[in-house]
């Protein structure tokens, strides 16, 4: 398909009225890729607090239809997975990702929940997973794929389950990808980046809005506040001090 | 696909005469456009990111076959293939020769209007694949052997009873005499049905809302998610994209993100946004051993820098499409190929020549409603003007029009002319139609008198009538 | 202010009252008016045909007959629409004229905005005892952003309630040629305007734009309905005892 390739190339520069850009203009225009600059971010998801971000994804999550609860500790969170699922009237079992980072919470005890780790199959009902980020400024979920990490969870079962820690929320989308940036390795982006912005949904039929199209139709959030969140909330909840 | 466009005026009449269609365009009408305001008037920043859009389309077109380049580098670097396709023929061989090197039997589709464009699906068929739509709006008008009517919502032409007829005719496994009357069930009714096409799939084909050169990726925007069950379960994913899809950077897609589904559906963001770059990973779990991409060109590198270069800045959103009188009186079906409404009237003569869609830019008042929603800010009436300029330099136009026309503007060259002209016919029509002060029926202005009266003059004209008033100074 | 009357050859035409109507509203204002004999046409029929020739020769006429007023205003959003917005376009390559047409651009409004904006008008000494409804004709509300004037001159208008239209910014279907080239679909947008019309209530519907206006008469008298259809600078200039309204016999 070189052929192709060629005679694209040249159709575009001959409607460009040029040949080849010079060296120049290439060093400036790979400059420009590799600053990524971003461009304007609405006000809505800049200069956001913890506490301001928290409600913010908070409010516009559940706006779309997912269900958020939150957490003091991690410590609660197979408590509430087992919750949630008795609450839908779901059977206690899930497949979970086989992601450290869930690791730590004890689900041990709670045995009734039964677990198995890894991709997730036709049959499976619930899916668990971790997130990488979790976005206020549309209530979106930041998900990508890795070992640990396996994208079929994110759309077979009916149901997903998110854990997202306080620590993982940031303002704009942007902000999501400096940390991808910053924290995976190599130069190649994971093979699939999945933002997630509520339950599967669809209007295709007289534009009434039906969730669960082909991907989950629950979508729940549990997100857990950590300690510094956690202080902003009690700040927030306080009393305005009298003044004298 | 094939295009039907020159029977436009047969497919309009068709469609204001179809009471189905009408009904359904009527739940449109009042659906998308209103929630694009909802979500408009939330987001102030939205005028600004218009204009941000809008550079960061022309700067990738400015130097786009760098961009291409750049991109390809990075796709190659993560494991992925690309494919130019100059043509729509050599963009189905591309995906034909991939589906044969996997041996594959079925196709899992998510909604690509590339590949409806190089009309991928029949010519599957011919090879003995089978393609299969994942799209809810494209599974059920592939049931309908029918075209989409929407680069979005393909079957927005419908109403539920139609879409129930059509699952009662078509799954036949199931009891016929399940209840179908609500969305909600047949949504149920297909998730179950199309469920193990995505696991049997061996290819699984998306379309690319964009593509970015700085990470090699492919960017679909999704509620669904059948576009993300399709690129992850079969082993191999061959994204049908374009080379306009492009954009440099993450933020840049970023930009153009919080700008399409918004224009598109007034929701903030879609259900699934999601950027793929290559295959699985050695250690990944799952996801595609082989990622393809197939770009076609099909014309749109002449259009850069000429006179329908910013048609190029389009991101598919439908808000033209939404937001335009014609469309929402006609459908899409009349427009006769892949591309509808305003985007289409400019799109289609650019790719399947102007005699073919002559009547597509003609079929407009230029009430300017799509260039004042376009996301990106294209000047859709100015090119469907340019369009027009080119059928009456070829003499495309039909000869009465021109002649018409020419008639006029030579006498509108000649005021002295004009004046005594427009005295005498004001006068004779404004006598005979002194009585009822309107005319059913004219000679010549059937065009006009078939659907309105038309309102008779007042008699006499306004120059001549100044003229009088000079004469004797009276004040009024 | 010495102000060019574009008189528009639908108002030439048709309907002379809304020509004097803007006559009279433009001295209230504290113009003198004159109207230059050698216009005819301000060349959007040929221009959106796309017969770029002659809508140049016509442009180029009028640039001729309207050099050297301080202002030219027109009863029409569509009219001035294309002197203000398209005739540096037809010009783009002929650098004289493209100087002269941008200055004219400059110098050309619409009737109601040039009373709003530039005279500074905010209130009529009329009277209209009616229940009416406006209709935002296209050109004038994309192309030259009026949509409040009109509305802030109506409301001063006394014994006139004002209902504002469902969908007033949408098309009505006219569209120049487009109203004969494609009757079926026209009908069908005219026929959706007529019937967000009947829906007010009104006793009666106004534009700015005589083209509209035809229009939109066309079919409520076809229709047998009895709204009564005006141009907005007969009610603003109280001269709707001058003229019967569109389409309607004396």
């Amino acid at each position: 398909m070189s052929g192709s390739r060629d005679a694209i190339l040249r159709n575009i520069r001959s409607s460009l009225k040029r040949g080849r850009i010079d060296p120049k203009t290439e060093a400036g225009l790979r400059a420009r890729v590799a600053a990524h600059r971003r461009n304007l971010i609405p006000a809505r998801a800049a200069a956001l607090d913890r506490l301001q971000t928290m409600e913010l994804f908070v409010a516009m999550a559940e706006e779309v239809q997912a269900t958020v609860t939150r957490l003091s500790s991690s410590s609660a969170v197979a408590g509430e997975v087992a919750r949630y699922l008795a609450a839908e009237n779901l059977p206690a079992e899930l497949v979970m990702a086989p992601d450290r980072s869930l690791d730590a919470i004890p689900w041990a005890e709670w045995p009734l929940l039964q677990i198995r780790r890894g991709r997730a199959e036709a049959e499976d009902k619930v899916g668990l997973t971790s997130c990488f980020a979790a976005i206020a400024e549309t209530g979106t979920l930041m998900l990508i794929s890795g070992p640990q990490t396996p994208t079929t969870l994110n759309f077979l079962p009916d149901t997903h389950i998110v854990v997202v820690n306080s620590d993982q929320l940031v303002g704009c989308y942007e902000d999501g990808w400096d940390r991808l940036r910053t924290s995976g390795p190599g130069e190649t982006l994971p093979r699939a980046i999945n933002f997630i912005t509520g339950p599967s949904r669809t209007a295709d039929i007289e534009q009434h809005i039906e969730l669960g199209a082909h991907g989950p139709r629950r979508l729940h959030i549990v997100l857990i506040e950590d300690d510094e969140t956690r202080r902003s909330v009690q700040d927030a909840d306080q009393p305005a001090a009298p003044t004298h | 696909m094939r295009a039907i466009s020159r029977n436009f005026e047969d497919n309009a009449r068709a469609g204001l005469a179809n009471d189905n269609l009408q009904q359904a365009l009527g739940l449109a009408q009042t659906g998308f456009p209103l929630r694009r305001r909802l979500a408009i008037n939330r987001l102030p920043e939205f005028e600004a990111l218009r204009e941000t859009g809008r550079s960061i389309k022309d700067h990738t077109l400015e130097y786009l076959d760098f961009y291409l380049e750049f991109y390809e580098s990075k796709v190659l670097a993560s494991g992925g293939k690309v494919h130019w396709a100059s043509t729509p023929q050599e963009a189905c061989n591309a995906v034909l020769q991939i589906c044969r090197s996997v041996g594959a039997k079925t196709v899992a589709k998510g909604k690509s209007m590339v590949a409806e464009e190089v009309g991928l699906n029949e010519f599957l068929e011919q090879n003995g694949i089978t393609p299969v739509e994942t799209d809810l709006g494209e599974y059920i008008i592939q049931l309908r052997h029918e075209p989409p009517s929407h680069i979005i919502a393909p079957a927005i032409h419908l109403i539920k009873e139609q879409v129930a007829e059509t699952f009662r005719a078509e799954h036949r496994s199931l009891d016929p005499d399940r209840s179908l009357a609500e969305p909600r069930q047949m949504c149920d009714e297909a998730r179950a049905i199309l469920r193990p096409h995505f696991l049997a799939a061996d290819v699984g084909i998306t379309g690319a809302n964009f593509l970015v050169a700085e990470t090699g990726s492919s960017i679909i925007v999704t509620n669904e998610g059948n576009g993300d069950l399709t690129q992850t379960l079969p082993r191999v994913h061959i994204v049908m994209t374009s080379l306009e899809k492009l954009v440099p950077t993450l933020e840049d897609a970023g930009t153009l993100l919080r700008l399409l589904a918004r224009s598109a559906t007034g929701q903030e963001f879609s259900s699934y946004t999601t950027i793929s770059t290559g295959p699985r990973r050695a250690e990944d779990l799952d996801g595609p051993e082989q990622y393809h991409v197939v770009l076609l060109d099909n014309g749109r590198s002449a259009l850069i820098g000429g006179e329908f270069q910013d048609m190029l800045r389009c991101i598919r959103c439908s808000a033209c499409i939404n937001h335009c009188p014609v469309y929402t009186a006609i459908g899409g079906h009349a427009y006769g190929w892949v591309y509808p409404g305003p985007m289409g009237a400019v799109l289609t003569p650019s790719l399947i020549g102007i005699e073919a869609a002559g009547h597509l830019p003609n079929a407009s008042t230029f009430c300017g409603k799509c260039e004042s929603v376009c996301p990106v800010k294209i000047p859709l009436p100015k090119m469907m003007r340019s369009w027009r300029e080119r059928e009456f330099a070829a003499k495309l136009s039909p000869p009465v029009f021109r002649t018409g026309l020419s008639l006029w503007a030579w006498i509108a060259r000649r005021p002295a002319l004009y004046h005594v002209l427009v005295e005498v016919a004001s006068r004779a029509l404004g006598w005979a139609g002194r009585g009822r002060g309107r005319f059913r029926a004219l000679p010549l202005a059937n065009g006009w008198t078939a659907v309105r009266d038309l309102p008779a003059p007042e008699g006499r004209s306004f120059q001549s009538l100044w003229a009088e008033r000079q004469k004797t100074g009276a004040a009024k | 202010m010495r102000v060019a009357l574009f008189v528009t050859c639908l108002v030439d035409f048709f309907r002379p009252s809304v020509g004097f109507a803007a006559v009279k509203l433009l001295e209230q204002a504290g113009c003198t008016v004159e109207v230059p004999r050698a216009q005819t046409c301000c060349g959007q029929p040929a221009y959106n045909s796309g017969d770029r020739a002659d809508a140049k020769a016509i442009a180029l006429q009028v640039l001729d007959a309207f050099a050297g007023y301080e202002y030219i205003v027109a009863p029409s959003g569509s009219c001035a629409g294309m002197i203000r917005q398209h005739y540096s376009e037809l010009f783009a390559d002929d650098p004289v004229n493209l100087l002269r047409a941008r200055e004219l651009a400059r110098r050309s409004w619409e009737l109601v905005s040039f009373l709003v904006d530039i005279c500074g008008m905010r209130s009529v000494d009329a009277r209209w005892d009616h229940e009416a409804t406006y209709h935002d004709a296209c050109s004038g509300l994309r192309e030259l952003g009026i949509k409040l004037q009109p509305r802030q001159l109506l409301a001063s208008v006394a014994g006139l309630r004002l209902k504002e239209l469902p969908g007033a910014e949408v098309c009505c279907g006219f569209g120049g040629t487009f109203c004969v080239k494609y009757p079926d679909i026209s009908d069908k947008m005219v026929t959706d305007k007529e019937a967000d019309i009947a829906a007010t209530g009104a006793e009666a519907v106004l534009a700015g734009d005589l083209g509209c206006l035809l229009n939109i008469a066309g079919k409520v008298h076809r229709l047998g309905r009895q709204v009564e259809v005006r141009h907005v600078a007969e009610v603003l200039a109280g001269m709707t005892e001058a003229a019967a309204p569109i389409g309607v016999g004396r």
